[in-house]
């Protein structure tokens, strides 16, 4: 197929003809070329099919507000939907696919919609939807779920490289165009530091697209001429496919880069988009403005486009949307897209102005005050149909039209920060209002100053302020002569009286009889007309629709437009692929993985482990012949508790506190008291919150008059850790202590059981005298190892064994662990992993996570004794209040099944042994459970109603989720060794 | 957001992690009479304003000190940035 419609000229790069495919058929294109530019020369004005009615439509604008012209771009895991025609650069087999048409994008089945379009009006989901009830996820909203949306997922994972990137500048300057360039010039002349993004791949904004003349020069070659010499100063960044997307507090910009997107293969060693987060001192919004169309009777006709987008395609891209054009015009500016088309020999049959006394066009016939009242053609335009001046109306033959409805400033980013545009009389357009984000000016057609002559003068001086205001003098460029055309236009929306839809939204198919519709029921808000009829939603957030909503609006309200309203732009500017958000944040990446010193060790042995926060830890490690879980663990607790097991306990938080006042601050900081803690003792410590509620318990060990070693469990090491500092700089801020994390500095290992210390003796240095009477139970010290290793030493028993915790420097953690399995090996030493650590704990009857839950106080947990009175620290004051002090509250204590094989559950809730199940009868819950190898049976700790005071009680431990009670027995909580014999031996 | 922070100049805000009204600072009495009232308010009534308003960031994933940054809730405008430590001196908190 040849390009029927390629013109002469244009920036397209005629040596390098590229294949393309589009909805299976083949088409060829040049260098340069967009999918939308390249289609056009091919002669297609078909792109796609509207969202809701599946009506044909072609493309409407030639930038990143396209309503119309979505496709789905590659194919495979690539396949990416709602892709803008008009920003798809071309490139060698390129496949592109319509969205939204089935079977094809021709004949649409779905256009059946169109027929039916009166029960589809704005509400109809609210309305049509509500009867009968069940029917919304089984049935309506499946149906609606296919029928809706625009392009399809493959469902495959991504292959693509995604990154995120930051950049600092004196200056960000925010498009290319005129006003962008003279900016850019004038601040990298003097040196500042600049970053000039522009979303196109070429910059020069609309210079690219005029025939305009700067000086001596073309537009288009002026910009080249900029851009060259911005290129050769070292400090400023020309960013290219730069989409700046936000603005963001303090001067702070986000920005898309799509690095690959115009590459047929994607190097696998490159991010295909960047997502750029810049820090600028200043920022020059210098986006330009975007033209806006006129609603009339069906306007969405594929060849129906904007006039300066049929401009942009015959003068940059060489291509001409149809082969006769015609105008429609309020303003001055659709007359320049006559006398382009002329001069480049399309013919212009008409150009119909609605300005009564609008000027004469050369070469072509004006219909003054006159108006489109329909259009004609069933995949593309045919003819429109006018009502002239006089009231008669004519048929004219074309196959586009170019709309002019006049310009919009690309306010979008002043608004970001919650300023709100002004209305100017002047433009009839929204104009950035005095409330703009820090560190950020406008210029140029952003800033309504609409003309060449305005935009560079605007973007020069511009420049010369930010800079000002940096204490850096800069000198304007020299400006070049050029138009400085002023604005003429009539405000004029939308024809009157047209017999067929006149359509605001294209892309959500919302006509102007929806938003009359919204209006008689009463949606005054402009915020509830947007979301009533989906106006202004979607890819394109309404960039060419929301002004003709809004004009509609003010029209029916009998307003005027500021009074109306405006809707606020939010980011991001234009869509933003979910991969660039992510950034290399996916799977593994998604958090950083923390493995324990003995990891690979624990790998070797075949452990399973499991996500302990970022913690990857062993859970068990299964030996030959078990086949389930349960053997592992019981073997484990059984053989720790009959002669040694060895369990990295790493993760548990450490922080180490010193200073003359450190006694002192831990007495704040922990609920029981600290400051007589003799030196080589060890103390167990519980955290209390203000409120009164305990949340972290660990030990606290000193190892000299001024220093502690702090543990806190493995979930709160953060935030114990941030609660003392805030103790420490905010509440007590003369104390003379230090704090700082070594959770990671020490490997640490529990080595439990009766023969702990015979392996220990093997391990520690011979002078070290680790005897009961010489380290006894909460004994800590600093002793050397494996021949002169330091190391630290703690007697402390989380399993209820005697026990120590061994600590060395990380890096010998590895070493140690092996050190401790070679020891122990006559002693038939296993490791042990999280799951035997939990079934110990529980038979022990500690506290852990389950049981610090975040509602349960020091007397809950059976330690209220421990609670200090005689000193002040954090929580004390408020865990006395009445409703925590309940001398018949919860407290903690085990439970046995009555039933020996019956299981224990956690979560179940605890009643009387008869009479009713419900919350009322509540008598308190199971916080944690597991089957007990020592006893053979499963039992739990848990809450109950007075506790300690009902001992041998039989209760049910209801379970309504599973549908099962199970009746057991009140025990204490301490199943094993309840005196406490085994610790001290 | 950008913190100017007191020792080591403008941080991202993403280095901290907040707490809010620092009113914290002033935490009562625990021997006075009314302490179970005073401690009930400290804990529990904060100021919310829209506006200037003090408040505490803790740089976390930096130096680690707690700061009291004077924010505009409407506008994110920082005007002041103190070391917590030395508002809390100079409120009285010093032994």
């Amino acid at each position: 197929m040849n390009q029927v419609n390629r013109l002469t000229g244009g920036q397209i790069n005629r040596a390098k003809e590229l294949n393309f495919r589009f909805d299976g058929r083949s088409f060829k294109g040049f260098e340069g070329d967009t999918l939308a530019s390249a289609l056009l020369a091919n002669g297609e004005r078909l792109m796609g099919r509207s969202f809701k009615y599946h009506r044909p439509r072609g493309v409407l604008t030639a930038g990143s507000e396209e309503p119309n012209a979505l496709v789905e771009l590659r194919q495979g895991n690539r396949q990416e939907p709602n892709t803008r025609a008009t920003v798809a650069e071309l490139f060698e087999g390129l496949e592109a696919k319509a969205q939204n048409a089935w079977p094809s994008l021709r004949f649409d089945a779905m256009a059946v919609n169109d027929r039916i379009s009166n029960f589809l009006t704005a509400g109809f989901y609210y309305k049509t939807f509500m009867w009968p009830k069940p029917f919304w996820e089984k049935v309506y909203e499946p149906i609606i779920r296919k029928a809706a949306g625009l392009g399809s997922i493959s469902f495959e994972d991504d292959p693509d490289l995604y990154d995120k990137g930051f950049l600092h500048c004196d200056l960000l300057i925010i498009g290319a165009g005129p006003t962008g360039l003279a900016a850019a010039l004038t601040a990298g002349r003097c040196g500042a530091r600049v970053i000039l993004a522009d979303e196109d791949f070429r910059m020069g904004g609309r210079l690219n697209a005029e025939t305009l003349a700067l000086g001596d020069a073309s537009g288009s070659d002026w910009a080249a001429e900029a851009i060259a010499e911005l290129a050769s100063l070292d400090n400023v960044r020309l960013m290219t496919r730069t989409t700046v997307i936000g603005a963001f507090d303090h001067g702070i910009y986000g920005a898309v880069e799509r690095v690959q997107d115009h590459l047929p293969q994607a190097q696998a060693d490159k991010p295909r988009q960047i997502l750029w987060r810049i820090y600028s001192r200043r920022a020059m919004l210098c986006a330009g403005a975007m033209e806006r169309p006129i609603a009339f009777a069906d306007n969405d006709r594929p060849g129906v486009m904007l006039a300066s987008a049929v401009r942009s395609y015959v003068n940059r891209w060489a291509a001409a949307p149809a082969q006769e054009i015609v105008i429609f015009t309020n303003n001055d500016d659709g007359h320049r897209t006559a006398a382009d088309l002329i001069a480049k020999g399309v013919k212009v049959p008409a150009v119909i102005d609605v300005r009564a006394d609008a000027p004469a066009v050369a070469g072509a016939e004006l219909l003054a005050g006159a108006e489109v009242i329909g259009t004609e053609g069933r995949l593309g335009l045919t003819s429109v149909t006018v009502r002239l001046a006089n009231g008669q109306t004519r048929k004219i033959k074309c196959g586009s039209l170019a709309v002019s409805g006049g310009w919009n400033p690309n306010v979008h980013l002043t608004c970001h920060q919650r300023g709100r545009p002004h209305w100017n009389a002047e433009l009839a357009a929204f104009v950035p209002g005095p409330e703009l984000p820090s560190g950020m000016t406008v210029a140029g057609a952003a800033n309504g100053q609409l003309s060449t002559a305005q935009a560079l003068a605007g973007g020069a001086s511009g420049a010369v302020a930010a800079l000002g205001d940096l204490g850096t003098t800069a000198k304007a460029i020299d400006l070049p002569q050029t138009e400085d055309a002023p604005i003429a236009l009539k405000p004029f929306w939308h024809v009157q009286g047209g017999k067929s839809r006149a359509w605001v939204d294209l892309q959500n198919d919302v006509t102007v009889k929806d938003v009359k519709l919204a209006h008689q029921e009463n949606f005054v808000s402009v915020e509830h007309l947007k979301r009533y009829t989906t106006l202004g939603m979607a890819t394109d957030q309404g960039k060419t629709s929301n002004m003709l909503g809004l004009a509609v609006m003010a029209e029916l309200t009998g307003k005027s437009i500021p009074e109306t309203g405006t809707t606020i732009f939010r980011p991001p500017y234009t869509p933003v692929p979910m991969g660039t958000m992510a950034g290399r944040a996916t799977g593994k990446h998604f958090h950083p993985t923390r493995k324990t010193p003995s990891h690979h060790w624990a790998e070797e042995q075949g452990a399973v482990f499991t996500e302990v926060g970022d913690w990857l830890r062993a859970q068990w490690f299964p030996r030959q012949g078990e086949t389930h879980w349960r053997q592992s663990v019981d073997r484990e607790v059984l053989q720790t508790r009959k002669s040694v097991g060895v369990c990295d306990v790493t993760t548990l938080g450490k922080i180490d506190v010193q200073g003359k006042d450190a006694a002192t601050f831990l007495n704040k900081v922990y609920a029981n008291a600290f400051a007589k803690l003799p030196v080589g003792k060890v103390r167990y410590g519980l955290m209390l919150r203000e409120d009164g509620i305990a949340y972290d318990d660990g030990t606290a060990a000193r190892l000299a008059e001024d220093h502690f070693v702090v543990t806190t469990t493995t979930a709160n090491a953060v935030l114990a850790y941030r609660n003392m500092e805030f103790a420490r700089q905010c509440l007590w801020p003369d104390l003379d202590v230090q704090l700082i994390s070594t959770t990671e500095a020490w490997a640490q290992y529990a080595v439990a059981g009766p023969n702990a210390r015979k392996l220990l003796k093997k391990i520690v240095d011979a002078d070290v005298d680790i005897s009961n009477e010489g380290f006894p139970f909460m004994a800590c010290g600093e002793i050397t190892l494996c021949g002169g290793l330091r190391a630290r030493l703690f007697r402390i028993s989380f399993s209820g064994e005697l026990a120590y915790e061994v600590a060395v420097p990380t890096r010998y953690g590895d070493a140690l662990v092996r050190a401790l399995m070679e020891a122990g090996e006559e002693f038939d030493v296993t490791p042990y992993g999280t799951e035997a650590l939990g079934v110990m704990r529980i038979e022990k009857g500690h506290a852990a996570g389950n049981e610090l839950n975040g509602t349960t106080t020091a007397l809950n947990l059976g330690l209220g004794r421990m609670v200090s009175k005689k000193k002040d620290c954090i929580g004390n004051t408020l865990s006395e209040r009445k409703g925590l002090s309940d001398a018949a509250g919860l407290r903690l204590v085990g439970f046995r099944p009555v039933k020996a094989q019956d299981p224990v559950t956690a979560g179940a809730h605890l009643m009387r042994a008869s009479g009713e199940i419900s919350a009322d009868t509540d008598q308190g819950y199971i916080t944690s459970a597991c089957f007990s190898p020592n006893l053979g049976c499963s039992i739990g700790i848990g809450f109950l109603k007075d506790g300690a005071n009902r001992m041998g009680e039989k209760l049910r431990a209801a379970n309504p989720l599973e549908g099962s009670t199970v009746e057991v027995e009140v025990v204490s909580a301490h199943f094993i060794d309840p005196e406490g014999e085994r610790l001290r031996a | 957001m950008m913190i100017d922070h007191p020792l080591l100049g403008l941080r991202d805000a993403q280095e901290f992690t907040y707490l809010g009204d620092a009113s914290l600072i002033d935490r009562p009495d625990w021997q006075a009479e009314d302490a179970q009232d005073a401690f009930h308010d400290y804990l529990y009534l904060r100021d919310n304003p829209a506006g200037a308003h003090r408040e505490l960031w803790f740089h976390e994933t930096g130096d680690r000190s707690w700061l009291v940054v004077t924010r505009n809730t409407l506008t994110h405008e920082i005007t002041k940035v103190e070391l917590a430590r030395d508002v809390a001196r100079a409120r009285g908190r010093s032994k």
